[in-house]
């Protein structure tokens, strides 16, 4: 009844390979967006601002990054954690360094950098396959958390080793810094989580997104059939890099505003990205959003009802939460190995046909 | 000899007991790997919740005492005996058995035939349970494990190797700690049981069946359920052996689980699929770390440890894919 195709004619080519084809789906999507940009931020406060929607959006932005090269090129990553250090300490130095630049020029040449760094990474990809490949990028993760640790240059000879981002604005409005208003930094993460969902979409379904999948499918099938394997790992790499070192630089610049790297960066970071894609849906745009969600707000509600309701002592709840995060990776992996990306893929086939069983 | 070569030795035979260390968490993810295809990245939080639930036992803890005060308003913590440590480490064994049937029957049954990824990921699941499992029963304070394993340098040692020093040397003596001679032993002693048990009994035939083709073996009757468990259990009794080890040496906490990690260059260098692989990638990387920690650490200003490990097994990759002892992989459309 409410998601059909039925009376929806497409009448050219362009509408029928749209990203919503369905009317019903597209009248949905935008009125979220719509409820997002422009309902959101007059509602907003600094707590849901600080613990809810702005680690959202940058978790789904790493998850998005981390989707396109192990959901949509079958690389296994244990590296994010470092990418999104390149990704921060980058944002810093040109922060610091380039004061009058634009913040969102700066985090997309953050991004940049670290595309570089991940082909960098990337190359062992092309000889070493699978669990190999996975425990190579674990090479990545620890040797550039010891490089932003060890020299001073990266965090500016700070004392403490700490980077705090400085006070950065758009139209003289501050995002970044103590005084930005919790509007101005959620709306300013959206905006480039929103562009950069966009692009991601289109990418992954166009020529290079296709080249990836059938990397993942079956390599030596996709090179027989005129795909390269560099080309197609490598791209793969650097876009997935560039997702995660933008990720990462909100991570720091917008969301925590002063990180140090070994806390703010660690090993758990990549396991949380990589717990984030497989929730959400390996192979998904909208898994990474679903899965994030599901990482950010589930922790929040669980801690809220042990400590806040019945109240355990926090050390027991942080036992309790991260068992029950384990225990739902495997429910999970056991009852829908393709996530909630999948449900929703499910739901909506159910709907179509909805009150008719067949 | 001279001091500087006395050194040279010394490092490199701190090396390899660093080496027989990691060795042991490695052989753990090989036989998983070996008879299930499985990456079993819960290696490490195994050895650390064998080692807490030893402690556990041996100290007689209440299980789950926080949680049971936090409940009830109570305050149990102890039960007021003392385990002898034999009995502690047969009942530890018992609960890893009992793991390895539950995760069994619980999870592995479900994901037959899944990819290689998904039980991938849902062993780095599982490790996250059991470490907050491990805590919410034991407690996530610092132990010390006591079973009676000598420990610290061994003055013997120091008083030959001072002998041998150039005459008016200020040499010191080289410091072996016992505790890692002991590990040696004992990890020699496991891979050759190891090695025995799966040449010479018929469930260690059974074994080296399934890891040679699981239809194959599924077709001349070996129940592959059941050499899950068994494999599991094994896993777990070297988890626990890890665990003793690792334990007595820096005490039972959470970073005991990241030996884990400690323990994967080790796998890639000497290859996923071989037990004497395992042995001889550990030493291998052992020796590297402390050289290179030696020689090549005052230059970039120290605690290569963390990664160089990981650096020295990916340029071996390059030239190996598969590892050192890994098996060829053949490709196929």
């Amino acid at each position: 009844m409410l998601y059909r195709e039925t009376g929806d004619f497409k009448t050219s080519y362009l509408e029928d390979q749209q990203t919503f084809p369905i009317k019903s789906e597209r009248y949905l999507f935008w009125a979220a967006m719509v409820i997002a940009f422009a309902v959101v931020p007059f509602f907003i406060n600094d707590y849901w601002e600080k613990s809810v929607l702005v680690p959202l959006l940058v978790w789904a932005m790493i998850a998005l990054g981390l989707n396109i090269l192990t959901g949509y090129c079958g690389q296994v990553s244990l590296g994010t954690g470092g990418f999104m250090a390149v990704g921060a300490f980058a944002c810093y130095k040109l922060m610091t360094a380039f004061p009058e630049m634009n913040i969102l020029i700066v985090i997309v040449l953050s991004g940049a950098v670290t595309a570089g760094v991940g082909v960098l990474f990337g190359l062992p990809s092309l000889r070493i396959k699978g669990f190999y490949l996975a425990v190579a990028t674990l090479a990545a993760q620890f040797f550039l958390i010891w490089l932003f640790n060890k020299f001073d240059w990266f965090y500016n000879y700070s004392p403490s080793g700490q980077i705090t981002a400085p006070e950065r604005s758009i139209f003289g409005i501050a995002v970044t810094g103590p005084n930005a208003a919790p509007w101005a930094t959620y709306l300013t993460c959206l905006t480039i989580v929103f562009v950069f969902a966009w692009v991601a979409r289109n990418l992954t379904r166009g020529r290079v997104g296709r080249s990836w999948m059938a990397m993942r499918d079956m390599d030596i099938a996709a090179e027989i059939m005129g795909v390269s394997p560099f080309a197609a790992k490598l791209s793969a790499f650097a876009i997935s890099s560039f997702y995660i070192g933008i990720g990462g630089a909100m991570f720091f610049s917008l969301y925590l505003g002063a990180a140090e790297v070994t806390e703010a960066f660690g090993i758990d970071k990549s396991f949380d990205a990589l717990f984030i894609i497989i929730i959400g849906g390996l192979g998904s745009i909208l898994g990474s959003f679903l899965g994030a969600a599901f990482i950010i707000l589930f922790p929040v509600l669980l801690k809220n009802l042990m400590v806040g309701l019945w109240g355990w002592p926090t050390d027991l709840a942080a036992h309790f939460e991260i068992m029950i995060v384990g225990g739902l990776i495997m429910f999970f992996l056991i009852f829908e190995p393709h996530g909630l990306a999948q449900i929703w893929r499910l739901t909506k086939e159910k709907l179509r046909l909805w009150p008719f069983p067949y | 000899m001279s001091p500087a070569f006395l050194n040279f030795i010394e490092t490199i035979l701190n090396g390899l007991m660093a080496g027989v260390m990691y060795s042991l968490v490695a052989l753990g993810f090989v036989l998983i790997f070996k008879a299930s295809g499985i990456f079993n990245f819960a290696q490490g939080v195994m050895a650390l919740f064998a080692a807490l639930t030893l402690v556990g036992l041996q100290t007689g803890q209440v299980p789950f005492a926080h949680l049971i005060n936090a409940i009830f308003g109570t305050d149990v913590h102890h039960f007021g005996w003392e385990l002898p440590a034999i009995l502690a480490v047969l009942g530890t064994l018992a609960v890893m058995v009992a793991f390895a049937y539950l995760f069994e029957a619980i999870v592995l049954k479900h994901l037959v035939n899944q990819e290689p990824i998904i039980l991938f990921m849902a062993t780095i699941g599982l490790a996250y349970f059991l470490e907050g499992f491990g805590d919410l029963m034991w407690g996530s304070d610092i132990k010390a494990i006591n079973i009676g394993i000598p420990s610290g340098g061994s003055f013997w040692w120091e008083d030959v190797t001072r002998e041998w020093a150039t005459e008016g040397s200020d040499y010191f003596g080289m410091y072996v700690d016992k505790l890692d001679v002991v590990a040696a032993i004992v990890a020699i002693i496991l891979v050759v049981a190891l090695t025995l048990f799966s040449q010479f009994t018929a469930t260690g035939r059974a074994l080296r069946a399934v890891a040679d083709d699981h239809q194959a073996a599924l077709s001349v009757g070996i129940s592959l359920r059941s050499i899950w468990v068994i494999v599991w259990s094994i896993a777990g009794f070297v988890a626990l052996v890890a665990g003793i080890m690792w334990g007595a040496k820096s005490g039972v906490q959470f970073s005991l689980s990241l030996i884990a990690l400690k323990a994967l260059p080790v796998l890639i260098l000497g290859g996923f699929t071989s037990i004497p692989g395992a042995i001889v990638g550990g030493l291998i990387i052992g020796v590297g770390e402390k050289l290179a920690e030696l020689y090549v650490g005052p230059l970039v200003g120290g605690a290569l440890e963390n990664w160089f490990a990981y650096v020295v097994a990916l340029v071996f990759l390059l030239f190996r894919p598969q590892g050192l002892f890994g098996e060829k992989i053949i490709e196929r459309v």
